[in-house]
């Protein structure tokens, strides 16, 4: 038995980990978080250059052929970083191409995602919280009509991997038969609209759009994991410089011992991450439940903690110029995206069948 | 990342296996001698104390936490005896591995790892909890003798035990932690009176125990005269470097879904609620965390890379999943939790049997470190926070 990453794996972590400490200081995250695009073109560049998009495309379509553990240890770094942009669409669109795509499919897109010279987004949420992939009404048709709400930079996107009725996927290439309406996003590390199709050509794609859900999840808990780890650092590090009544505040127990909780509360959970990615790899027997299980419960961590941290704060938390509020509403994205917490822990429940006619 | 064991350790589950079916039989569970036996040939074939040296009794084999993992797991499911329960293997035998005379060493590691002598623990006082280093019982030298005046609480199974390890205040001029040395005593002996305390439970587990000019001899010291403090410390640090498994919260929330399974709500299944599987859920997030978490510890540490702050964290992770278990637990029991509880043959009866899981995840909290130093020891330690003096660091 080895639950441990291999050389590779945290050779790769931290190379990502290096580039965004030296790249994304605070000004430049600012930058993104004061600016209209929620996009870093310069940063993508380079995370393109790095590897970072390719993580999930065969290595003869321009990638590295790696897994999804792969990919969630690369978000957790972003989300340690608060990283801007859409990666999330991007290297799941790329996973959904490489397994489910034709030959044609593979060829256009996956090596242009692979550098980042190509941007892809997921178009999957309705309307009234239809995230689920057994919910979604789209009509799947050579031509899309119809809408869907809460997808990650519409604009940017070259190509489109949306949900269809019945939890198909389909790819569509940006351009004629879609109406982009731009919504205000709570998190300013990233940015949203909802999608009207009105005739947009469609190819359909063999991915199961609940499997491509169960990855989206696994991302989104290593985001989380990433940026609760950073809420409770932050914290620990303020307690240390911040002094009152004559001494650093880290000398309190009061406050060691609220950063203590933290800390306990976030930790254990990188192990949990680490299986769902895991098990979405190698183990098929739990992967959706293992899933929405590390989605529910690191979502819910992280705001716990980003909510820990800037009471620790005090004052300078609730302001703007502070960064700590980029990970207090990051946390939210990544506890509403796609579903809540109360949500994914009923599915995990149906999936355990935790029920009396089983 | 793999999480099967391999050619090689499955080779050697099957050889454990084997040995369990030939030499052993859960109809000897109460069979004083043939547990024993059992133990010595276990012993002999390197399964039981393995980081203990042959000539005194273990079997000395070279470290590997996998090998132990699968043992722990075979024997677990065979239900054959592992190394005896109790304090004396558990923290006197590292000490005395650590810091004991080789005469002391000959003496008492081999009849401890036989099972032949339990030992009681001697640290805390009613006024040394928390803050152990400030305990107040004398030991005094008087000709070739230890003379030994004051009192011990909190002391698990004293009546069975035949000796004791403890620390005694020597130099009372010296600073707190500079005065205490580790004593070994026989329990045995005029002058000693173990009286039982009764539990939040109603049961007897722990005692108090007085000294009244109770003697030992000069030589029953381990470590130097004031070194008692560090010598007490080297079993610890051996107690939190253990990593420790997920396994009894796993089979504990099972059991919890198995009563959700059997009681009712609202006159349904209390497993079809919606708001009863939110919260199984909820509690499933921490322990299936917590699973992985000591997974990935045990892995670095094999790997020898450091798995960081969360190796303090252990305890307190698995007291919070503890809680958790019993709060939903009495929700699920309902009426059935205003009954006290009672044992048949060791076990608890009726539903009410988890108001025992209840007062357990409540001792789990005290024992071996309240949660409050835990949580002293994990900012200081883990967060990398000041030491708080007056507090002695948690330590």
């Amino acid at each position: 038995m080895n639950f441990d990453l291999d050389e590779q794996q945290t050779a790769l972590q931290n190379t990502v980990a290096d580039c965004l400490a030296q790249q994304l200081d605070t000004p430049r995250l600012l930058a993104v978080v004061n600016g209209d695009d929620g996009h870093d073109a310069a940063l993508w560049r380079t995370l393109g250059e790095l590897g970072v998009f390719g993580v999930t495309v065969p290595e003869a379509w321009g990638g590295t052929g790696l897994g999804l553990l792969e990919a969630a240890l690369i978000a957790e770094v972003l989300g340690s970083r608060a990283a801007p942009g859409p990666f999330l669409g991007q290297v799941l669109t790329a996973l959904a191409i490489a397994e489910g795509g034709t030959d044609a499919q593979r060829e256009r897109w996956l090596p242009r995602l692979a550098r980042g010279e190509a941007i892809a987004t997921l178009v999957l949420g309705e309307p009234a919280e239809r995230w689920q992939p057994d919910e979604w009404t789209l009509p799947a048709a050579d031509r899309l009509a119809g809408r869907k709400t809460h997808v990650l930079y519409p604009w940017l996107a070259d190509v489109m991997l949306v949900g269809t009725a019945g939890g198909g996927l389909m790819l569509v290439a940006n351009g004629e038969g879609i109406d982009v309406e731009r919504i205000p996003c709570l998190d300013p590390t990233r940015r949203l609209g909802h999608v009207t199709f009105t005739g947009a050509p469609a190819e359909p794609l063999a991915f199961d759009g609940a499997r491509l859900r169960d990855a989206a999840l696994v991302l989104l808990a290593a985001d989380a994991f990433g940026g609760a780890r950073r809420c409770v650092d932050m914290a620990v590090e303020y307690a240390l410089g911040r002094e009152q009544f004559g001494t650093v505040i880290g000398r309190f127990q009061a406050v060691k011992h609220q950063l203590a909780n933290m800390a306990t509360d976030v930790e254990p959970a990188q192990g949990l991450y680490w299986y769902a990615a895991h098990a979405f790899d190698a183990v098929a027997e739990d992967a959706a439940r293992m899933a929405a299980l590390a989605k529910a419960h690191i979502a819910e961590r992280f705001l716990q903690a980003a909510r820990g941290a800037t009471e620790a704060h005090g004052g300078i938390g609730y302001t703007w110029e502070y960064p700590l509020h980029v990970w207090v509403k990051r946390a939210v994205f990544d506890r509403a995206y796609l579903g809540s917490p109360t949500i994914h822990r009923r599915r995990s429940a149906r999936l355990a069948g935790w029920t009396s006619a089983a | 990342m793999d999480l099967s064991y391999g050619a090689e350790y499955e080779r050697f589950r099957q050889e454990v296996r084997a040995f369990l079916g030939d030499r052993w039989s859960p109809d000897w569970r109460r069979d004083p001698g043939r547990i024993a036996e059992f133990r010595r040939q276990a012993t002999e074939r390197g399964y039981l104390f393995r980081n203990i040296p042959r000539r005194f009794g273990g079997s000395e084999q070279p470290p590997d936490v996998l090998r132990a993992q699968v043992i722990a797991e075979e024997f677990t499911r065979a239900r054959a005896p592992m190394e005896p329960p109790g304090n004396g293997v558990r923290m006197l035998v590292p000490t005395l591995l650590e810091c004991g005379a080789p005469w002391q060493q000959e003496r008492f590691i081999p009849p401890t790892l036989r099972g032949e002598i339990d030992w009681a623990q001697g640290y805390s006082e009613p006024g040394a909890g928390s803050d152990l280093a400030s305990v107040r019982t004398r030991g005094e030298l008087v000709g070739d003798e230890w003379v030994i005046n004051g009192q011990k609480i909190w002391t698990s199974n004293a009546q069975n035990c035949q000796y004791m390890f403890a620390l005694v205040r020597t130099e009372p001029d010296a600073p707190k932690h500079q005065g205490l040395s580790y004593l070994l005593l026989d329990l045995r002996q005029p002058g000693v009176t173990i009286r039982p305390l009764k539990m939040i439970t109603g049961q007897s587990g722990f005692n108090e125990i007085f000294f009244d000019d109770v003697r030992t001899p000069a030589d029953w010291i381990v470590g130097k005269r004031g070194e008692g403090w560090q010598v007490s410390r080297a079993t610890l640090k051996h107690e939190r470097s253990a990593i420790g498994s997920a396994e009894t919260y796993l089979q504990q929330f099972d059991k919890l879904v198995e009563l959700a399974r059997e009681v009712s709500r609202d006159g349904r299944p209390a497993i079809d609620d919606p708001l009863i599987q939110d919260r199984l859920a909820e509690i499933e997030g921490y322990v299936v965390a917590h699973k992985y978490s000591t997974f990935r510890q045990l892995s670095m540490s094999v790997n020898g890379r450091d798995p960081g702050r969360v190796s303090y964290m252990n305890k307190l992770v698995g007291t919070e999943i503890g809680h958790r278990i019993a709060a939903l637990a009495q929700e699920l029991i309902g009426a059935d939790s205003l009954i006290m509880p009672t044992y048949e043959r060791g076990h608890g009866v009726g539903n009410e049997r988890w108001m025992n899981q209840f007062f357990g995840s409540l001792g789990v909290a005290i024992a071996g470190g309240t949660s409050n130093i835990q949580r002293n020891i994990i900012a200081e330690r883990g967060l990398g926070l000041p030491r708080d003096s007056a507090a002695g660091g948690g330590a």
